[in-house]
């Protein structure tokens, strides 16, 4: 299975496996790993599922969406490396990605 | 006060069937929500979203959801106390007094807790200053867009609230509207017309940049603004306003008493009650094994804990089983006039 490393944002780093076809998002929450809220439960609707993506990793990922893009504008403190978690499927590719959590979600 | 048989906390589908199941059984409901607007998640994150898992319903929108929700339970004709949060509990002899953030005070047996995730409220700016100037130069909503005439106004996001807000106030006012990105997510129609006031230089628009502080000492003097790259600017305003939708949270309903499991509340599948009598959490914010965050979870949930509720209410009287397609007594709480 895929490894991911999530960084919270007090440095804290946990790295789990991740079975592919789930969302970095779910990664966290199913192995409680503090920092990310996911209130809407994956659809794309609240931004509390943001992180940020390595820089080495950033452009790995599949591009962005303009749902996902439009989420960020209300996610906590985004920058160019921003996504939000539920919209990061794991795939074997995405081995070793390293996501960081921001201070706070919202 | 106001009395009644169930008070329900949040006007989502959950909250707004569960009114329903209390009606055909002959109990009354008062509904409580934080929101302006009836229907919760649906109404406020997803209206236009179809939604494939309402049974019966081969497809539907949150918007339509929430509509043929309220069709259901016209028959029972209650009342939605909106922008209403619930505030305080205290136990009375007979079951619960509740009071709000309008100074509404409910008492009633039961308490059916429907608040999803909590209650909306607006996303704020992350800088610390905000919270010092928050009411005194820092709005997230207006109230009474005249306060803001002749005055230095910043604008941050890039929605329809602040693409409106921009060029309304932009007719009395020096405004400046910022946001992360170059696109605005609001209506196109409503971009253009910013764009067009740029140009005749009734509107400025800063992009992309983000907040980094507010300055000021009594009251804002300036902000300072930059980009990813760390370009930085400084801007001259009276006032700065945040338009970054809405977040939600348990608020006061965690100082309850109740047993919390992260950001949900226990419950006992029978009867969908909490630790405490008398009320009851039933829709996305109850947990128990196997728990699904479905609607259609929420709705077996409610009609549940509505019978719950039956006993609490009519301690004297006993709950009958019965189906709305026979039951002459339903038929009439229903309205319905069958010729048999």
């Amino acid at each position: 299975m895929p490894k991911i490393t999530y960084i919270e944002h007090n440095g804290k780093s946990h790295t789990v496996e991740v079975a592919k076809e789930l969302t970095v998002m779910e990664g966290a929450v199913q192995n409680n790993i503090p920092g990310i809220d996911a209130d809407c439960g994956g659809s794309c609707a609240c931004a509390t599922c943001h992180v940020y993506v390595d820089e080495k990793w950033f452009n790995k990922l599949p591009k962005i969406e303009s749902a996902e893009e439009d989420m960020l504008d209300v996610a906590f403190e985004p920058n160019k490396f921003s996504r939000l978690g539920c919209q990061i499927t794991i795939t074997e590719e995405l081995d070793g990605l390293v996501v960081k959590m921001p201070s706070k979600q919202a | 006060m106001i009395k009644t048989d169930v008070l329900i906390i949040g006007a989502g589908p959950v909250g707004i069937f569960v009114v329903q199941q209390l009606g055909l059984i002959g109990l009354k409901a008062e509904v409580v929500d934080n929101l302006d607007k009836i229907g919760g998640q649906c109404i406020e994150l997803y209206p236009d979203k179809p939604i494939y898992d309402i049974p019966a319903l081969p497809e539907c929108t949150g918007e339509s959801l929430t509509n043929n929700l309220l069709e259901q339970i016209k028959p029972f004709k209650t009342n939605f106390h909106l922008n209403e949060r619930v505030q305080e509990i205290s136990k009375e002899q007979n079951g619960w007094k509740v009071a709000t953030s309008g100074n509404k005070i409910f008492s009633a047996p039961n308490i059916i807790i429907a608040a999803g995730v909590g209650s909306f409220e607006p996303r704020k700016f992350s800088v610390k200053e905000a919270e010092k100037f928050e009411n005194n130069g820092v709005f997230y909503s207006i109230k009474d867009k005249t306060y803001f005439k002749n005055k230095k106004i910043c604008i941050f996001g890039g929605g329809d609230s602040a693409l409106d807000w921009a060029i309304e106030l932009a007719k009395f006012a020096e405004v400046t509207l910022v946001h992360r990105r170059n696109e605005f997510r609001g209506a196109e129609h409503s971009a253009t017309i910013a764009r067009k006031l740029e140009k005749e230089g009734k509107l400025k628009i800063k992009t992309p940049y983000q907040i980094v502080s507010i300055e000021g000492e009594d009251k804002i003097k300036g902000i300072t603004i930059k980009t990813d790259e760390g370009k930085i600017e400084k801007i001259d305003t009276d006032c700065v306003l945040g338009f970054f939708g809405l977040i939600m949270k348990l608020g006061p309903i965690t100082e309850w008493g109740l047993n919390l499991d992260k950001k949900t509340i226990p419950v006992n599948t029978e009867t969908f009650q909490t630790n405490k009598e008398g009320i009851f959490a039933i829709g996305d914010i109850c947990t128990y094994p196997g728990k699904l965050k479905l609607i259609l979870s929420g709705f077996h949930e409610g009609a549940l804990a509505a019978r719950a509720c039956f006993k609490l209410a009519r301690p004297n009287e006993k709950y009958r089983f019965e189906f709305t397609t026979t039951s002459k007594t339903l038929h009439g709480r229903l309205g319905v006039k069958k010729d048999d």
